[in-house]
């Protein structure tokens, strides 16, 4: 168990800044995610806790410890990696088990501990395989037993889940939401460019975009209040429609997002009228876009019960408490709308 | 109409496909062709022509008059009627055995030496430094000189009068007189094996180097998450997934060694303590005119070499036992 602080934490390759000031909290025994697009920081930002890379300035500490000039070994850490990182040439068992043969534990201890770990994971009939005779799912469970059997107190993960397919990428999630279940004492970090997996996995998640933190909060935080435009545009899936222009000047603001499940078909009092110009029919869900004169179209997302096809001119209204507004530099706009209306449109003219 | 249709249509489609696998085939040979043609003319027909030879009385003067004779040139004896019986032939000739110590020491230490210190200097060159590309390069150099150049160089580095090795060596007063190191029968081997090393360590690293790069980075890193100590990351991950490559390496390496004749025969010419196979069978096939037993040392230098190549890739694959591959 280990709370973990990043104070003005910052790297740099040469002349490139890759982290920037990142200041963060992680509570000992949570789950917190690291999400953001690709070149984001995200994956560097988890190598500075692991200590596999050099922090350049700043202070981390695992409960109130400075970590920064400890070798990875000594900081009581875990790491499962994108790509396993499993000893090609060992079976299951030894690469398991060849990590704790330093730490002075008795043949015993050592057998009881990779047992333990290789049931929880159920890889208890694999451990005299090698690791090209498992398929890609049980190659994830074997690196994160390895992890596992070293008791550490914070784990971390690097995109564990990119390389397999999509159904396996389910399963191992709800794998790993298990474990942090299971093991409380440990804190874990997660890093992933999926939101979906984020969503899911997350006690807290870390957005990160060019270096640094835009927003850390719980998904329901990030999904319902979104506290930057780059935020509410990474957070969620299907993506929030975001209407500038003349569309949002009459919400006064710059962009205007809505979520398309937030939208409903009301012919009586249609804010956006337009024609279906393309539908997705998921079974459960109909998503509908609608050429409303937008940049982009405008998804709507419907209960399978709707019927609506292609060609239809359909009106839509936004549900008015779920309505997002973002100023000029991606902020969000807390205010009422109607409320200082003069001031939001100066802004904008400037 | 309809299953008259269905059933002629695969069969045309079995018959388009094997076609066409027996184009591939005959494409494949065509290619190989001009390969195998020349590997015949120049190994297979003068090794046949050799083998042919070591069973005849052939000499230089007389290439195409030789009268078969068995195994003559190999091993043969005559009972003298005091009751003693005298062996001949290559196989009871003290020079061939000398030879073939010679080959066996030489080769078993110098690709001994050259795998460690290539592998040493791999992994050096496997890091991450400033100019590592400059130093890849320059490494090469030795194995870049011709080796009748980098013998008769290091030749007068060793000279006994005027060598710059004795010069030092003196300097530091390490040795009292000038030692006549390619000459003295002592330290013939010595030399050999120097010159050797020096000139063919660079190859082995550079073998070890690629086979070093083939090996993931991350394993790297998980192991030093797990705070396993680096001597330990090279016993039990390095040296396991680096085998396959040095396998290739020793076994390229060998051959040569086995084979060695430039290096020696410009180096320590005529010293008995560093002759070896190809030394003794040139000797024979040129300077004594004794062209057919010269064809049987140079025979069995072929057999040696054959049957050392079948056990070596025997031992290896009962060695890597399940991971010969990754």
């Amino acid at each position: 168990m280990a709370q973990i602080q990043l104070a003005n934490i910052s790297k740099h390759f040469g002349k490139t800044e890759v982290i920037r000031e990142v200041n963060l909290n992680i509570k000992a025994g949570e789950l917190m995610v690291f999400v953001g697009p690709s070149g984001s920081g995200k994956s560097t930002l988890l190598r500075l806790i692991c200590g596999l890379e050099e922090i350049s300035s700043g202070e981390l500490t695992f409960d109130g410890e400075s970590m920064n000039n400890k070798v990875p070994s000594e900081r009581g850490i875990s790491m499962v990696f994108q790509s396993y990182a499993l000893y090609p040439h060992m079976d299951v068992y030894k690469n398991m088990a060849f990590g704790l043969k330093l730490a002075k534990s008795s043949p015993e201890d050592i057998r009881e501990r990779v047992m333990n770990a290789a049931k929880m994971l159920q890889i208890d009939h694999l451990l005299d395989r090698l690791p090209k005779q498992l398929s890609g799912g049980q190659r994830q469970r074997v690196a994160i037993g390895r992890a596992i059997v070293r008791n550490p107190r914070v784990f971390l993960f690097d995109e564990p889940l990119s390389n397999l397919d999509a159904s396996l990428r389910v399963a191992t999630r709800l794998e790993i939401a298990k474990i942090h279940h299971e093991m409380k004492s440990a804190t874990m970090i997660y890093v992933t460019h999926d939101q979906v997996e984020a969503m899911t996995l997350a006690d807290r998640i870390c957005v990160l975009n060019n270096g640094e933190v835009e927003q850390v909060g719980t998904p329901e935080e990030l999904y319902h209040s979104p506290n930057s435009l780059f935020v509410a545009k990474f957070i969620g899936s299907p993506a929030m429609n975001l209407l500038e222009g003349d569309f949002a000047k009459d919400y006064q603001c710059q962009t205007l997002g809505i979520r398309p499940e937030h939208l409903v078909i009301d012919p009586n009092e249609a804010t956006w009228q337009g024609a279906v110009i393309h539908t997705e029919n998921l079974g459960s869900d109909l998503y509908i876009y609608l050429d409303i004169g937008s940049d982009s179209p405008l998804l709507v997302r419907l209960s399978d019960q709707q019927k609506v096809s292609k060609g239809e001119i359909v009106g839509v209204r936004p549900k008015w408490d779920h309505l997002h507004r973002f100023d000029q530099h991606g902020k969000p706009i807390s205010a009422p709308i109607g409320a200082e209306p003069s001031t939001v449109l100066e802004t904008q003219s400037a | 109409m309809d299953t008259s249709l269905s059933l002629s249509k695969p069969n045309t489609k079995l018959k388009s496909v094997s076609s066409l696998r027996q184009q591939k085939l005959r494409a494949a040979m065509w290619f190989l062709a001009p390969m195998v043609t020349v590997l015949f003319c120049v190994a297979g027909w003068p090794l046949l022509r050799s083998i042919y030879f070591s069973f005849t009385d052939t000499s230089l003067t007389d290439l195409y008059g030789g009268q078969w004779v068995g195994f003559k040139n190999y091993l043969t004896w005559t009972t003298l009627s005091s009751g003693r019986t005298i062996f001949s032939g290559t196989l009871a000739d003290p020079t061939w055995w000398n030879a073939v110590w010679n080959t066996i020491k030489f080769s078993v230490v110098s690709v001994s030496i050259e795998t460690i210190l290539g592998l040493m200097v791999a992994l050096v060159l496997n890091q991450e430094f400033k100019g590592r590309g400059l130093v890849r390069a320059a490494i090469l150099i030795p194995w870049a000189i011709p080796t009748i150049v980098s013998a008769k160089m290091w030749g007068w580095m060793l000279n006994d009068q005027f060598g710059i090795i004795n010069h030092m060596l003196m300097a530091l007063g390490l040795i009292d007189s000038n030692v006549a190191w390619t000459s003295n029968i002592d330290t013939a081997m010595f030399s050999v094996l120097v010159v050797d090393v020096w000139k063919t360590t660079p190859f082995m690293a550079l073998l070890c180097l690629a086979g070093l790069q083939m090996i993931p980075r991350d394993i790297y890193e998980a192991a030093k998450i797990d705070g396993i100590h680096p001597v330990r990351v090279f016993f039990h991950v390095t040296l396991p997934l680096v085998r396959p490559a040095l396998m290739v390496a020793v076994i390229f390496r060998m051959l040569d060694a086995l084979r060695v004749f430039d290096l020696i025969y410009i180096l320590t010419p005529n010293s008995k303590a560093t002759k070896t196979m190809s030394v003794v069978s040139r000797e024979n096939l040129i300077e004594f005119d004794k062209f057919a037993y010269g064809s049987a040392q140079s025979t069995l230098l072929f057999a040696i070499i054959a049957i050392f190549v079948c056990l070596y890739i025997w031992l290896g694959k009962l060695n890597l036992n399940g991971d010969t591959q990754r």
